[in-house]
């Protein structure tokens, strides 16, 4: 069971009250007209799936609904923090944001 | 192999049952294998098997890093059935049930198979249509499958809350006689057992921590405990890990690693004596043989490998059972576990070439690959034998999420297995 730090509401909260989006940082193409067949794919369902550190999108689902970042070891469950959207894993954290 | 039967269980009675033989060896790696299979669950096993026996190639190594079937072989919920709805998924899992039907003979080994028949339960107008839907695939692919209304599934399950009251009232179900369960551990024991006795090395608590190449072909593997071992061809069958070994040989895979929770109550007197999944509602329950009640529902949302996922998964597990079977309200859960579940994004399996010559996947098999363990093995096994995908593989090839031919089994049976 994860406290899952919100940098929106400045808060800890209990895992349920988010929803788990995926990997972050998953960038559309810039020109999805252009994109080869494997490059579209790769975009849709290839994913890196790494046993370790893992940079992912989550939402704040019964909370405010914003969405945000958190880094997470996908071994050990340990959470080293969350960050915003638009914000670097490095800025990953849990506490200091007003709500 | 000293082959089980009646009159051995007699004769070693006469010695107190002190000299039963080893159930397999336990060899050191040879330098070369013509085929290395790299993981020891019920699958990479299965693989061993039916290519020792079905294609006659004996200079094989299985290489586990823990222990034989000790991964999520032995921590699914036991389900095994056929009725999928499109075309290449249902032959695969038919493929699969036709050798579950003969397994213990086959093997020579009880792994205690019961065709005590499934329900899918339909709650909506919707699932109804989607049952009839599949249903018809069904008998068009041969395979028993039955729509039954309210009525008939009050019949078959009297211990059920088929009132209309219900919040989710159950408006009928697909019926599969032929389906059932079996029992995991046996699974992986019989496949090994039969394997090492055609000659196949079965090397335990080995890592492979590197897949070797040359010039983009696989050569073999290193391992953290017998160094570089080699081998014609490499087939990876590791599930959750998958994506840990496919980025050892430098590619990605369309897989995400979740953990899959299943629990079992504390053992009861005889009460349900087939199986019953609910897609709406979300849970599967069936009793074991000793009389626990095995639950299972669906993954933690999550990526993760750390073989657990989170309490809150489990409430959902219940209050879906409890939903069908208020009767089972009071009964006190015993244990809790965690496997890790390799998802696809159409909930079908990888059965591959991959980018690196002479190395094949067979993986993301996600929360339902224990029912296809035969098939599975047997298809691979040809896979690895001929060094392209046999007929019932194709559809399956890691390729088709490139070219957008995908096997969508996610709606129509990719929730509850």
């Amino acid at each position: 069971m994860f406290r899952i730090y919100c940098p929106y509401c400045g808060e800890l909260r209990e895992e349920e009250e988010f929803h788990p989006k995926g990997p972050a940082h998953l960038a559309r193409p810039a020109d999805p007209d252009n994109c080869t067949d494997e490059q579209w794919g790769d975009f849709l369902y290839f994913r890196d799936n790494p046993r370790g550190l893992h940079n992912e999108l989550w939402v704040h689902a019964l909370g405010c609904r914003k969405f945000f970042n958190v880094t997470r070891d996908t071994q050990t469950y340990l959470i080293k923090g969350s960050y915003r959207l638009g914000e670097s894993p490095d800025q990953a954290r849990t506490s200091g944001d007003q709500a | 192999m000293q082959r089980y039967s009646g009159f051995g269980l007699l004769r070693h009675a006469m010695s107190h049952h002190e000299n039963w033989q080893r159930v397999w060896r336990n060899p050191k790696p040879k330098k070369h294998y013509d085929v290395i299979i790299v993981g020891g669950g019920g699958h990479g096993l299965a693989t061993a098997y039916y290519l020792a026996k079905v294609h006659n190639i004996t200079n094989v190594a299985v290489i586990e890093k823990g222990y034989l079937g000790g991964g999520n072989t032995a921590r699914n919920t036991t389900i095994v059935r056929s009725n999928y709805l499109w075309d290449e998924s249902a032959l695969l899992y038919e493929h699969a049930m036709k050798l579950w039907e003969g397994l213990s003979q086959d093997l020579n080994y009880n792994v205690m198979f019961s065709q005590r028949g499934v329900l899918n339960l339909g709650h909506t107008l919707q699932d109804m249509r989607d049952i009839q839907r599949r249903v018809n695939a069904n008998r068009l692919n041969g395979i028993d499958s039955v729509a039954l209304d309210t009525q008939g599934v009050q019949e078959i399950v009297p211990i059920m809350d088929c009132t209309t009251s219900r919040r989710y009232p159950i408006l009928g179900a697909s019926w599969q006689p032929r389906a059932g369960v079996a029992r995991h551990d046996a699974v992986a024991w019989g496949y090994a057992r039969a394997a090492d006795a055609l000659g196949v090395d079965l090397i335990q608590q080995c890592e492979v921590t590197d897949i070797l190449t040359e010039d983009g072909a696989a050569t073999g593997v290193m391992t953290k405990e017998y160094g570089a071992i080699k081998g014609g061809r490499i087939g990876c069958v590791v599930a959750g890990n998958s994506g840990v070994l496919a980025k050892m040989a430098g590619f990605r895979l369309p897989i995400e690693s979740h953990p899959l929770q299943a629990l079992v109550s504390e053992p009861i007197r005889p009460i349900l004596d087939t199986v019953v999944m609910s897609n709406q509602v979300h849970g599967y329950i069936s009793q074991s043989d000793k009389g626990d009640l095995v639950i299972g529902a669906g993954i933690d949302g999550y990526n993760g490998y750390g073989q657990r996922g989170s309490y809150s998964t489990i409430e959902h597990t219940l209050q879906a059972i409890v939903e069908l079977f208020p009767i089972f309200s009071r009964v006190r859960m015993n244990r809790q576990w965690g496997g890790i579940v390799d998802t696809t994004p159409d909930a079908c399996p990888i059965i591959s070439e991959t980018p690196v010559e002479n190395l094949f996947f067979n993986c993301g098999w996600g929360t339902g690959g224990f029912k296809a363990t035969p098939g599975s093995g047997h298809v691979f096994a040809q896979t690895l034998a001929k060094g392209k995908a046999s007929e019932l593989a194709k559809p399956f090839s890691m390729f088709r999420f490139h070219t957008g031919a995908l096997v969508d089994e996610h709606g129509a049976a990719g929730v509850a297995h």
